[in-house]
């Protein structure tokens, strides 16, 4: 991988003393689009959280995370300031929440254009319409004088991607972007994603729990379990050949488009409570393959394939072709 | 809009009718006015005079019906005790009480809102506990306790400020002060969870997000949204400017409005009585009606077709 543009080692959280992180390791290269999937609560969301500085203080954050070299976790406010929003930007989940109900939205947007590129008045302005025309956003001249709650949630999203690009960042984080809409706004949305990282040439991460879409978008998937990640691989080779037991059963469980029809399988049981967490793999008491090796320790990356590994005791290493 | 105006204004105007018809009842039926101001050895027939010369013999319904429709005309009937007309009476105690009550509202916007605010930013700190300690302290002494402590310690023992009278601009300090803390306390508690809840909101970690200081991200995101049940209880300390100050006045024999209805209703002065709450209730009425207004400036999802108030 080229010099990686993000670079998050070891990133631990806690909630209270309960771990919520439990030691990540990502690479984001600059221009790559990268998918982090996993149920809720596995640490998606925290992961990008912790890394912009974004979790209340009652969240203890440790190990590291680096912008092109530069270290994000004890950085200075005023460092962090200048990151968010012109370096990386970040959409939610919720757009309608997300945005401020007693502020226009062209006003919301020009904050950032002010912000991170000095743009003021009738500049900003005319900025402002060009993102809305530029995320799809149709009568745009009068639409960035109205309020969120006068817009669908699909169009309030285009105006969270709007805000995202107009610190002009090189990554932004999609958390969840669709999951609020239906199921005809989603593809839009996504189809925009796709659209603006190619035009732009930034990087994105897509945090999503579903698999489909993040295979669609995503060269590469992290599959994230409990607070780690349990298994990373290109796209297309995860679901040719999963190798960690939690990935298997996240496809086993989705539909075929094509073949016989199955019966989809559900993992059994749940997630493992923070404050109960087994002493090795956080998936053992839900896999069908848990030996006692499982509980020895917490299992280390093994590379399975070419720029494929996973985290399980149980996967033979392969040698990775150089 | 205006059909959300028109409506709130015809509200308004059958509450302010309701006060004025409960008060009457009430006042007629709870003791005979020519028995307190002539007292009870006075002969039948002077009495008797008494009740005549003020229709005070006639049946209720009559003299409720000759009231509201006097009031109407923008009549409010003559004083018991020496004929003068009610309005005036009351009208020229409203300065002395103004003079307490609005220095009182400026302490407790002034002092509770941004002590609310803090102790919001800074949850579970020392500072915060502090205030919130004493705003709890603040609400739960009623006023004439800590009006009489004050007096106590700054009248009495230290001899710094008068204890009571309308003499200089000292004689006011104490008696805003005891009104004024109170208040101060119930607005530290609102505002700080409202801050607390706009705090909580996804729009704010937006604005942290795209890389708004969190000075402006407080300034500009936060507290505009925290106004606005802020500004009820603001709304609500308006409309008692009027009566807010009935026992603070008593304990430092201060010659407002609310000395004076005391002193009406001790001596059933029906007039004096109901044109002080036909005031109090226009006063407090009238704020209200503001907020509702204010409520459709500050929040744009209170405009057009669903007025603020839960559609009333």
């Amino acid at each position: 991988m080229a010099d990686p543009l993000v670079s998050i080692r070891d990133l631990r959280v806690a909630f209270h003393g309960l771990p919520a992180l439990r030691g990540i390791d990502l690479d984001v290269a600059p221009g790559e689009a990268v998918g982090l999937v996993g149920e809720s609560g596995c640490g998606k969301s925290v992961t990008w959280l912790a890394a912009l500085g974004l979790l209340p203080r009652t969240a203890a954050v440790s190990g590291s995370v680096r912008l092109e070299g530069q270290e994000l976790l004890a950085a200075a406010p005023s460092v962090l300031d200048r990151v968010r929003g012109g370096r990386i930007a970040m959409i939610f989940q919720d757009p309608a929440s997300a945005l401020n109900p007693v502020k226009r939205v062209g006003v919301q947007v020009a904050e950032a254009l002010r912000l991170h590129r000095g743009m003021e008045g009738a500049t900003a302005e005319a900025e402002v319409l060009r993102l809305f025309d530029q995320v799809g956003i149709p009568d745009a001249k009068r639409r960035i004088h109205i309020y969120p709650h006068e817009m669908s949630g699909g169009q309030n999203q285009r105006v969270m991607i709007a805000m995202a690009l107009a610190g002009q960042p090189e990554l932004l984080v999609a958390d969840e972007p669709t999951t609020a809409l239906d199921a005809t706004i989603q593809a839009q949305i996504l189809d925009l994603l796709r659209r603006l990282q190619q035009e732009t040439g930034m990087a994105l991460v897509l945090i999503s729990h579903d698999l489909g879409v993040v295979a669609e978008m995503c060269r590469r998937v992290c599959v994230m379990y409990a607070g780690r990640i349990v298994e990373e691989a290109p796209s297309g080779e995860l679901f040719a050949h999963p190798r960690h037991p939690y990935t298997q059963g996240l496809l086993a469980a989705l539909p075929d488009m094509v073949g016989p029809r199955r019966r989809l399988e559900a993992i059994p049981g749940g997630v493992p409570e923070p404050w109960n967490m087994p002493p090795g793999c956080a998936f053992a008491p839900r896999c069908g393959h848990a030996t006692p090796a499982c509980d020895a320790g917490m299992p280390g990356f093994v590379p399975v394939g070419p720029h494929h590994q996973a985290a399980c005791v149980h996967v033979q290493p392969a040698t990775v072709p150089a | 809009m205006l059909r959300f105006v028109a409506l709130r204004v015809g509200r308004a105007l059958l509450t302010i009718a309701l006060v004025v018809t409960f008060a009457f009842v009430v006042l007629r039926l709870s003791g005979d006015p020519a028995l307190m101001i002539m007292s009870p050895d006075a002969p039948p027939e002077a009495l008797a005079a008494f009740r005549q010369a003020w229709g005070l013999d006639e049946p209720i319904w009559l003299q409720y019906l000759k009231y509201f429709t006097a009031i109407l005309q923008g009549e409010l009937g003559q004083s018991f005790r020496d004929g003068r007309p009610a309005l005036e009476l009351v009208a020229e105690r409203i300065p002395a009480t103004l003079q307490l009550t609005l220095p009182a509202l400026a302490l407790k916007v002034g002092l509770g809102v941004p002590a609310g605010i803090y102790a919001a930013l800074h949850r579970n700190s020392a500072i915060d506990r502090a205030v919130m300690t004493f705003a709890v302290t603040g609400f739960t002494v009623p006023s004439f306790v800590l009006g009489l402590v004050l007096v106590l310690v700054f009248a009495v023992q230290l001899g710094w400020l008068p204890s009571g009278g309308q003499e200089s601009w000292r004689s006011v300090i104490l008696p805003v002060i005891s009104m004024g803390l109170g208040g101060a306390g119930i607005l530290a508690r609102f505002t700080r969870s409202a801050m607390l809840e706009v705090l909580g909101q996804p729009y704010i970690r937006t604005a942290s997000a795209k890389g708004v200081p969190w000075g402006q991200v407080v300034r500009g995101h936060a507290l505009p949204n925290a106004a606005i049940p802020t500004v009820t209880i603001v709304g609500f300390m308006v409309g008692t400017l009027l009566a807010g100050a009935v026992v603070v006045e008593s304990v430092f024999s201060w010659p407002g409005v609310g000395r004076l209805m005391v002193v009406a209703v001790s001596n059933r002065d029906l007039a004096v009585v109901q044109c002080i709450l036909l005031l109090v209730s226009a006063t407090m009425v009238t704020s209200n009606l503001i907020v509702d207004l204010l409520y459709g400036v500050l929040d744009p999802r209170l405009r057009g077709t669903a007025p603020a108030g839960g559609g009333h």
